[in-house]
């Protein structure tokens, strides 16, 4: 069953033409990896299938129970209400708030009570809170950092600060979770507890995951299917062993062979 | 009964007491007149100073036109009690609300903008409301100002403790409507548009509908000020709104620590007291301000309440045993 499909998206910034015709189809349960050159317009794409920008042309379409619903051209925080969750390539954690809060802002869209029920603190409200501490807590407590859960976001080591930004976009309960760059800054140890935490989550939440990344230890590691983009275009697609050994990938990645005595 | 409910219930009793307290001095003379209004004064300009606070500590919004929105509040309450004989308590909170009109009509299309269009905005719309309120004569007595508003009550000798307890009562509101907001879901998807806005968006809230509610509420609060502060005076005057005016609130809400509640009573009560106290220097005033907000950004940008933080945490450091957590939402 189709999670997501991309149709032929372009993008324009001016005259650039950042991505041009990218076509994907995510099948659900699948590990999709997209990996490119700096530049290709990889987070340009996850911009554009979380509604930061509305692609120039083509369609997105995310699976909404028996059908495919249109979502280009909705606002972020829609998308992200239709299940779709995202992290950022450079940690966007609430810095000044506490590792919780910043788990409990990802429920808020799932909270009844409204803004004059918070006020006169109604019954409606406590039992709601107590609902929503408690949820947040137990999926710190998967990543393990719940006892950590009063200190502010940003005094946070840098591999935990990645755990509670996947924790947070966990908190709005996806099933297609999208990761940029989930590996950046990270030692060779540090990313092999992560590849096992995105497998584990993967099964327990029942995830569908589309991730960039430029480890490629990571993408060959745990994708499934891969898709390379350079310039903006497709420049191949199919499993990590397939991928290793195109000759288009190759030269996209360490250029061309020089001929000897050119 | 939790230890924390037990804390609060302590700490109301005692703000109810000393509440009590202060209203029987100030009946039986023991606080005089002078110190009374200042008193009173100081509790109107918390109620605009935590309103600004809503938008500009907790959703990150700069807005420099709160003069405006209690002019509002302040002429609209005014013509409702004089021309249509309104009691205070309705005629207040209608003039809130044709504030808070205000606020949604300049709010709607300036927050969908990122960066600080607001701040361009609400600063313009400051001088306009000025302006208007000297030339629409019919209603405000343009320049000359509006003489003979009402006051709470017609009894002169209990004039300053009824006004006092009016503005004490509508700051206890305010206080209580802030806090209770913002430490709810609601009140953590508003900060959390201060601390990223596109990680907010991105976790599902709506941003441009926070900033709405919150602005337009904020609106109201500074309108129902501007109305406490037309009934307290008697008199109004455009002049008293400029944007200076505005700046005292910012002063206030910088120097107590943006996004903090504690911080703005706190720093509006002694800000309030030290402009009488002040009164010698006239117009360097406006000079003395200004530069208490460059020193504050150069070397305390988290104000009064930062400052406290630092003393407790140091207090942690040094006695390790006591535990101290902080306030969800609130700046360490």
């Amino acid at each position: 069953m189709t999670v997501l499909k991309l149709e032929e998206i372009s993008i324009y910034f001016g005259g650039l033409k950042a991505v041009s015709s990218f076509n994907l189809q995510l099948e659900e349960g699948e590990l999709m990896g997209l990996i490119g050159p700096n530049g290709a317009g990889k987070t340009t794409i996850f911009n554009m299938i979380t509604g930061v920008y509305a692609p120039s042309k083509g369609d997105i379409y995310l699976r909404q129970k028996d059908s495919l619903k249109k979502i280009a051209g909705l606002k972020p925080y829609q998308i992200t209400r239709l299940g779709m969750a995202r992290t950022f390539q450079n940690i966007r954690l609430f810095k000044d708030l506490s590792v919780l809060d910043n788990v409990r802002i990802a429920h808020h869209f799932n909270i009844q009570y409204n803004a004059l029920q918070s006020i006169f603190r109604t019954p409606g409200f406590y039992k709601e809170e107590a609902e929503a501490m408690e949820k947040a807590l137990e999926l710190l407590k998967l990543f393990n950092i719940d006892q950590k859960c009063d200190e502010l976001a940003k005094n946070l080591p840098y591999g935990e600060q990645r755990k509670l930004e996947i924790a947070r976009a966990l908190a709005t309960n996806p099933r297609l979770l999208l990761l940029d760059e989930p590996a950046a800054g990270m030692n060779p140890q540090e990313t092999i507890d992560l590849m096992q935490l995105i497998q584990f989550i993967r099964e327990k939440f029942n995830l569908t995951i589309l991730l960039i990344e430029h480890d490629m230890n990571l993408v060959m590691g745990i994708c499934e299917r891969i898709v390379v983009l350079d310039y903006g275009q497709v420049i191949a697609e199919g499993n990590p062993e397939a991928i290793k050994h195109n000759p288009r990938v190759i030269k996209a990645y360490l250029g061309e062979e020089v001929e000897a005595g050119a | 009964m939790s230890d924390y409910m037990k804390k609060k219930v302590r700490i109301a009793g005692f703000l109810f007491l000393s509440f009590n307290i202060i209203v029987g001095l100030i009946y039986w003379g023991i606080i005089d007149e002078y110190t009374a209004q200042i008193l009173t004064f100081a509790g109107i300009n918390v109620i605009i100073a935590l309103s600004l606070n809503l938008i500009s500590g907790f959703t990150g919004q700069l807005a420099l036109g709160h003069a405006g929105f209690m002019a509002i509040g302040a002429y609209s309450t005014a013509a409702l009690v004089m021309q249509l004989q309104v009691p205070n308590l309705p005629a207040i909170l209608v003039g809130g609300v044709v504030t808070a009109i205000f606020g949604f009509v300049i709010g709607f299309p300036t927050l969908r903008l990122k960066g600080d269009y607001l701040a361009i905005v609400t600063l313009g719309f400051g001088e306009i409301i000025r302006v208007l309120m000297i030339n629409a004569e019919k209603i405000t007595g343009g320049a000359a100002g509006l003489k003979g508003i009402p006051s709470f009550t017609k009894n002169i000798s209990l004039n300053p403790v009824l006004s006092f307890i009016w503005v004490f009562l509508f700051m206890a509101g305010t206080i209580i409507l802030i806090s209770n907001l913002i430490r709810s879901s609601h009140g953590r998807a508003i900060i959390s548009i201060r601390e990223d806005e596109i990680a907010s968006n991105a976790m599902g809230v709506n941003v441009f509908y926070y900033k709405m509610f919150s602005f337009t509420l904020s609106a109201f609060i500074a309108g129902i000020g501007g109305g406490l502060y037309a009934l307290f005076f008697g008199y109004l005057n455009p002049t008293m709104f400029n944007f200076l005016k505005s700046c005292d609130f910012l002063v206030i809400v910088v120097l107590g620590g943006m996004g903090s509640i504690v911080g703005t009573v706190a720093t509006g009560f002694i800000l309030t007291y030290l402009q009488e106290f002040l009164r010698f220097l006239q117009d360097y005033r406006l000079v003395i301000y200004p530069l208490i907000l460059i020193i504050i950004m150069l070397f305390k940008p988290t104000g009064l309440i930062g400052l406290v933080e630092d003393i407790k945490k140091w207090r942690r450091r040094t006695f390790p045993d006591q535990k101290g957590h902080l306030k969800a939402g609130e700046r360490s």
